[in-house]
């Protein structure tokens, strides 16, 4: 019983056992897949390592992507309710990120849009698109080459903030931009 | 009102939940009766002679599935069994209220098996009115339940009975998602998918084998194809962008799905197997949740008129057409399966509910009275229509009848349930 026990111990400090060696077996009806291994984190979580492949860029500036005094560390652009238009007040961290991109051809950016939990989860999901899509143009305007950029929506999955109140909704309006090794 | 909670009993489970043995009482969906309807038919369902014989009675089985329905009022007859070709006291039948009555044998066949006979009975003309014969092993008394009360449903009502189908949700437990596939009545629940990242809109293929869905375990969204027996998965769409609201064609083999590798969200169709991509429709605007019905058209939500409204386009290709014109927010729509109404989710005052439209008479009905529903499904026969919906700041889903009348809800005492898709009708 040592994979019992280990599954409800792993399950006492509030991690679920994974799945993983219930064999599959084609006559139960549903076989299980597990999806569980990966990392969990969508980015911008301080405590990640994230990996980064020396060759893809120059040190300094990876550093400065993780260097909270460098404006590159910030991540998130939020967005108004029912607006898909970055604001003029990110309009230096965007400047920042594309001078980056540029000077970096070799880095990969994934954007990817959020939005608050009401409404239909598809239809958040297309609206998650067009803050993505915002910040995506934004860069291109500014030099970054269409290979570099991913534009993805998370919807209204990935909330920052999960309680039903104006507050986390606003922090939930964003677009997140990643780096190659953060995603 | 009539309430009544069911608790579900959960065999057969598979390696990983018997794991997670301590978590069960809390992973099981029950059933509770919110609502029934007015009229319902008195039947009774005798206790079966030789039933006594089987791990769990069967007709326990077939009356909470009638029960369950909100269409029939269970009139109690007592413990004595009563054989499928014993004679029927009618008179005692009628004293106690039933216009109709079940009855039933169950016997060892010598094989480790057990011969069920089933008899329907009409207690006023005093003549049969169907009669059901089948082979079952002990341990499938809950199927066999089931198979009886679709018998019975269907002889009395003139409709199939839908207590054979089953049901795919998402379970949200902590950072946990899964994806389950359960019988309609929540019992037998089975991981089908479990992840750290989000699983949304999964759909079943016509013939019931196969989930299409939306997981985010690549940091984005992207439609994968997964045959329930094998647990083998196949990626149907990964393009460079969102791959989002799978919904199978009637035949099977294609795959509606929303892309935005183009630029904004916009309809697409792709092979099961992820190759030949070809547009459905375009426009300027959003387009997403395409939904098949059996008369060739695709639904859809877009908001191409400057709100998001239900559109229509022909499968084969053609202009589209708006379907619904009340309120500023009309999304996720689902034909019913005789193509004749519409069921979708309408924002009234900050409140989204399930609206049912006549598609000839143009009349809609808000069915709900609830303010955070997604995700409408129709059961296999039409009669119910299975969603998502909050109760107390948890995820759990409901089903209501078609006029509103009957309602259901299926939650679990911790976790989210959410993303509900009723199944097709299984095939013998």
């Amino acid at each position: 019983m040592k994979y019992t026990r280990l599954a409800l111990s792993l399950f006492a400090v509030g991690l679920l056992a994974a799945c993983s060696s219930a064999p599959k077996t084609a006559d139960q009806s549903a076989a299980v897949e597990d999806r569980s291994s990966g990392a969990s984190s969508s980015g911008v979580d301080g405590n990640r390592v994230v990996a980064v492949d020396a060759n893809a860029a120059n040190g300094a500036g990876l550093a400065a992507l993780k260097d909270p005094k460098s404006i590159l560390s910030k991540r998130s652009v939020l967005f108004d309710y029912d607006s898909y238009v970055v604001k003029d007040q990110y309009r230096s961290l965007i400047e920042a990120h594309a001078k980056f991109l540029v000077a970096n051809p070799k880095m990969k950016m994934l954007i990817q849009g959020n939005t608050d939990e009401r409404g239909s989860r598809e239809y958040n999901l297309a609206l998650g698109q067009k803050r993505a899509d915002a910040v995506k143009k934004a860069l291109s305007l500014l030099g970054v080459t269409e290979a570099q950029l991913e534009s993805v929506s998370l919807g209204e999955e990935k909330p920052s903030c999960g309680d039903a109140s104006e507050a986390c909704w606003s922090a939930n309006r964003r677009g997140d931009m990643l780096y190659s090794g953060e995603f | 009102m009539h309430s009544r909670i069911l608790s579900v009993l959960r065999s057969a489970a598979p390696v990983c939940v018997l794991a997670l043995a301590s978590s069960l009482a809390q992973a099981q969906l029950a059933i509770e009766i919110t609502g029934a309807g007015t009229n319902r038919m008195p039947v009774a369902i005798a206790s079966f002679e030789g039933e006594s014989a089987l791990p769990r009675a069967v007709t326990d089985v077939v009356r909470a599935d009638l029960e369950r329905s909100g269409l029939f009022k269970m009139v109690e007859l007592g413990p004595t069994p009563m054989g499928a070709d014993a004679p029927v006291d009618f008179a005692r039948i009628r004293s106690k209220g039933a216009d109709s009555v079940a009855v039933g044998t169950i016997a060892p066949n010598g094989s480790g098996r057990y011969q069920v006979q089933v008899r329907l009975l009409d207690a006023a003309k005093q003549a049969t009115l169907g009669s059901q014969a089948m082979v079952m092993a002990p341990a499938q008394y809950r199927t066999t339940g089931h198979r009886i009360a679709d018998f019975i449903y269907e002889k009395l009502t003139g409709e199939p009975g839908v207590f054979s189908t089953r049901i795919a949700y998402v379970l949200k437990s902590g950072s946990r998602y899964e994806l389950q596939i359960a019988d309609a009545d929540g019992s037998n629940a089975q991981t089908a998918l479990a992840s750290r990242e989000p699983i949304i809109s999964p759909s079943w293929s016509p013939d019931g084998s196969r989930l299409a869905y939306v997981s985010f375990e690549a940091k984005k969204p992207v439609v994968y194809v997964h045959s329930l027996a094998t647990g083998q998965r196949n990626v149907a769409a990964n393009f460079k962008g969102s791959n989002s609201a799978p919904a199978w064609s009637p035949d099977g083999r294609r795959l509606a799905v929303v892309l935005t590798k183009d630029g904004q969200s916009q309809l697409y169709s792709v092979s099961a197997d992820g190759s030949g991509v070809q547009r459905l429709a375009s426009s300027s605007g959003i387009d997403t949740e395409p939904s098949w019905s059996s008369d060739g058209m695709i639904y859809f939500t877009s908001d191409r008129g400057g709100s998001p409204q239900v559109y229509r386009v022909p499968a084969g290709g053609g202009d589209a057409q708006r379907v619904t014109f009340e309120g500023s927010y009309n999304v996720s729509p689902r034909p019913s399966p005789d193509g004749k109404s519409l069921v979708y989710v309408s924002r009234n005052g900050g409140r989204f509910q399930i609206t049912m439209l006549d598609l000839a008479s143009r009349q809609t009905q808000i069915l709900t009275d609830s303010s955070k529903d997604e995700s409408p499904s129709f059961a296999p026969n039409g009669r119910m229509v299975l969603y998502a919906t909050e109760v107390g700041g948890r995820g759990v889903l409901s089903a209501v009848s078609s006029d509103g009348r009957v309602k259901q809800r299926l939650s679990v005492q911790s976790g989210d349930v959410r993303e509900p898709a009723w199944g097709p009708q299984p095939r013998n």
